[in-house]
């Protein structure tokens, strides 16, 4: 017996640093993949910031989507208010520093996901649906309509934010934006492994495949989402701030429902219930369409569809969720 | 001893027909009661009344002398009124050993921590380990759900319920749909639960409910119409009025 929980408590402790191993894994490849792009694409840092935000936006959705099973179309509605909270607080409220704007953005998020979490979560399957886009599309007429702080369809200008920790000034060719960009995605990324791998990471994953079982263990199903949903705005309102601050401007668009397919889609691409699945979709669907929208200017949509189309049929988890698999029917072949 | 779950006089109508009607029944701790019925005699209204998936028109449902008739089913979970699955229902893509971890976690409320693994919580691990050793799957802890046996699901429903620490635990034919290979690890797993729990199956193979209850409850039409021990229940008139109907007239006529 003595024996058994000597060999028990090993294969914890093993299993832990295998974690951290994997966790510190991850880390790396995003330093790696962020230094690539730093020195390879020096004048394009501007769009890896922009697939930076993008990112943080994918990995919100994949929160509520790909860990609990709740279908959204809406969720540009959280980025929107995080872009849309820190542009206010610079343009309006002379908040300038980029922590502070940081903050209120992600405050902006996550009370924006509270309040979609409690529509959406009213109903399931397409009702739930539809009911979140309801909300992009009414989130985007109330920017569009309360002009006087948004500044409509023309966007929110004069964002000015400061240097950052009063070091590092905002630069014309996008350095400083895209390292804060990195660190943040990083913090996030951390956060969140710990977050999805957490007792409560496991009860929104046990909501996803059986909610009545959870509610038989006499967990909350409601409130579980409801806060999962206030973290995933606070993430998307991160991606919205780091938008904001980056580009200085905030455009409709941050929060049209065009935006919200377009993050699903990636998500899909990527693989759902993933970190991982989020990031590869965000990164490679983006860098495609750039890539294709250069290569042909006339038909790249078409052959975006076509990528989409190739994927669905012929790796139906995502570009992720497809080679994990792969890995683990290998890695069992091996056993 | 005193009664540690109590319904009283409980009542459901669906329109204008009674489901559930005036149904009384008492448990102590330890009690090992089976509930019977032909198909139709309200058994699953029953369950869903007591568990709080449906609220009654009258009547009250009493758990450890607390009134709980108005509660929702997770406050009656909390407050130790646990049920299994007549159908397995179970996580597939998560393993035994994230089941009854999450089971443990949630009865001592710690289930929305965010900032800590399962894994590196010692008394947990253990707990778990030593609850699905006990049910003699063990072996199977690190394997997805999807991929083990059925019978080794229903056991791990059995691992689930008593990880809640029950003080009533509602079996709903714990043996459905699982081979007759594995039927007899169930019943010796439903044989070592708790004395001290109560525990009231629902089942249709009497084999079963011979061997396990002390005390036979038949439901026909919702209404109780026999409560008493497993000897009787045959020899019961009534009883087999419900059960056989028309055709025990014909063959007492003939």
């Amino acid at each position: 017996m003595a024996l058994l929980a000597n060999s028990d408590t090993i294969s914890t402790a093993g299993d832990r640093r295998a974690r951290l191993t994997r966790d510190a894994i991850g880390v790396l490849v995003i330093l790696v993949l962020a230094a690539v792009g730093y020195f390879l694409f020096p004048n394009n840092l501007a769009l890896l910031t922009r697939i930076i935000a993008i990112a943080l936006l994918v990995l919100s959705l994949d929160l509520v989507t790909g860990y609990c099973g709740v279908a959204t179309l809406g969720h540009a509605a959280l980025f929107g208010a995080g872009a849309y909270g820190a542009g206010i607080a610079a343009a309006h409220f002379g908040i300038t520093d980029p922590i502070a704007m940081l903050a209120v953005g992600i405050v902006a998020g996550a009370l924006a996901g509270l309040v979609s979490g409690v529509v959406v979560l009213r109903a399931h399957g397409l009702p739930q649906l539809v009911l979140s886009i309801a909300i992009v599309h009414l989130a985007h007429e109330a920017a569009n309509k309360a002009s006087g702080w948004t500044g409509g369809s023309d966007g929110l200008a004069g964002i000015m934010p400061d240097a950052v920790f009063g070091l590092w000034q905002f630069d014309l060719w996008g350095r400083t934006a895209y390292v804060f960009g990195i660190v943040l995605l990083l913090v996030a990324f951390v956060i969140l492994r710990q977050i999805v791998r957490s007792p409560f990471g496991m009860l929104c994953r046990g909501i996803k495949q059986d909610p009545v079982r959870v509610r038989a263990m006499g967990a909350s199903v409601h409130g579980t989402l409801i806060k999962m949903y206030a973290i995933s705005g606070a993430v998307a309102g991160a991606g919205g701030a780091l938008n904001a601050i980056s580009t200085q401007v905030v455009g409709l668009d941050s929060l049209s429902f065009t935006m919200s397919a377009e993050a699903l889609v990636m998500l899909v691409l990527g693989g759902t219930g993933s970190l991982y699945g989020a990031l590869i979709g965000t990164i490679s669907f983006l860098w495609f369409e750039d890539v294709v929208s250069a290569a042909n200017p006339f038909h790249w949509l078409t052959i975006v569809g076509a990528l989409l189309i190739a994927v669905v049929l012929f790796a139906p988890k995502g570009l992720y969720g497809s080679f994990a698999a792969y890995l683990e029917r290998r890695g069992r072949k091996g056993r | 001893m005193s009664a540690i779950f109590d319904v009283r006089n409980l009542k459901k109508m669906f329109g204008g027909l009674a489901v559930t009607n005036d149904v009384s029944l008492s448990m102590a701790p330890g009690d090992r009661v089976a509930l019977i019925g032909p198909n139709g005699a309200g058994k699953t209204t029953f369950v869903n009344l007591v568990t709080g998936n449906i609220l009654p028109n009258s009547g009250t449902v009493t758990l450890g002398g607390e009134d709980v008739t108005r509660l929702g089913p997770t406050e009656r979970v909390r407050r130790g009124l646990v049920r299994s699955f007549q159908v397995t229902r179970l996580f597939s893509e998560m393993t035994p050993e994230e089941h009854v971890a999450l089971a443990i976690l949630q009865r001592e409320g710690r289930s929305g921590k965010m900032f800590a693994s399962h894994r590196a919580m010692p008394d947990v691990m253990n707990e778990a380990q030593a609850l699905l050793a006990k049910l003699g799957i063990a072996q199977l802890a690190h394997h997805r759900v999807s991929e083990i046996a059925y019978g080794q699901q229903r056991l791990l429903e059995l691992a689930l319920a008593l990880a809640l620490k029950p003080k009533v635990l509602l079996l709903d034919e714990p043996a459905a749909g699982v081979p007759q290979s594995d039927t007899a690890r169930i019943e010796q797993a439903i044989a070592d639960l708790p004395s001290d729990l109560a525990v009231l199956m629902i089942e249709h193979d009497m084999d079963l409910v011979f061997r396990f209850a002390r005390r036979v409850i038949v439901l026909a039409a919702g209404e109780i119409i026999f409560d008493g021990s497993p000897d009787a229940v045959t020899k019961d008139a009534r009883v087999r009025q419900a059960y056989l109907g028309s055709y025990a007239d014909a063959r007492s006529v003939a």
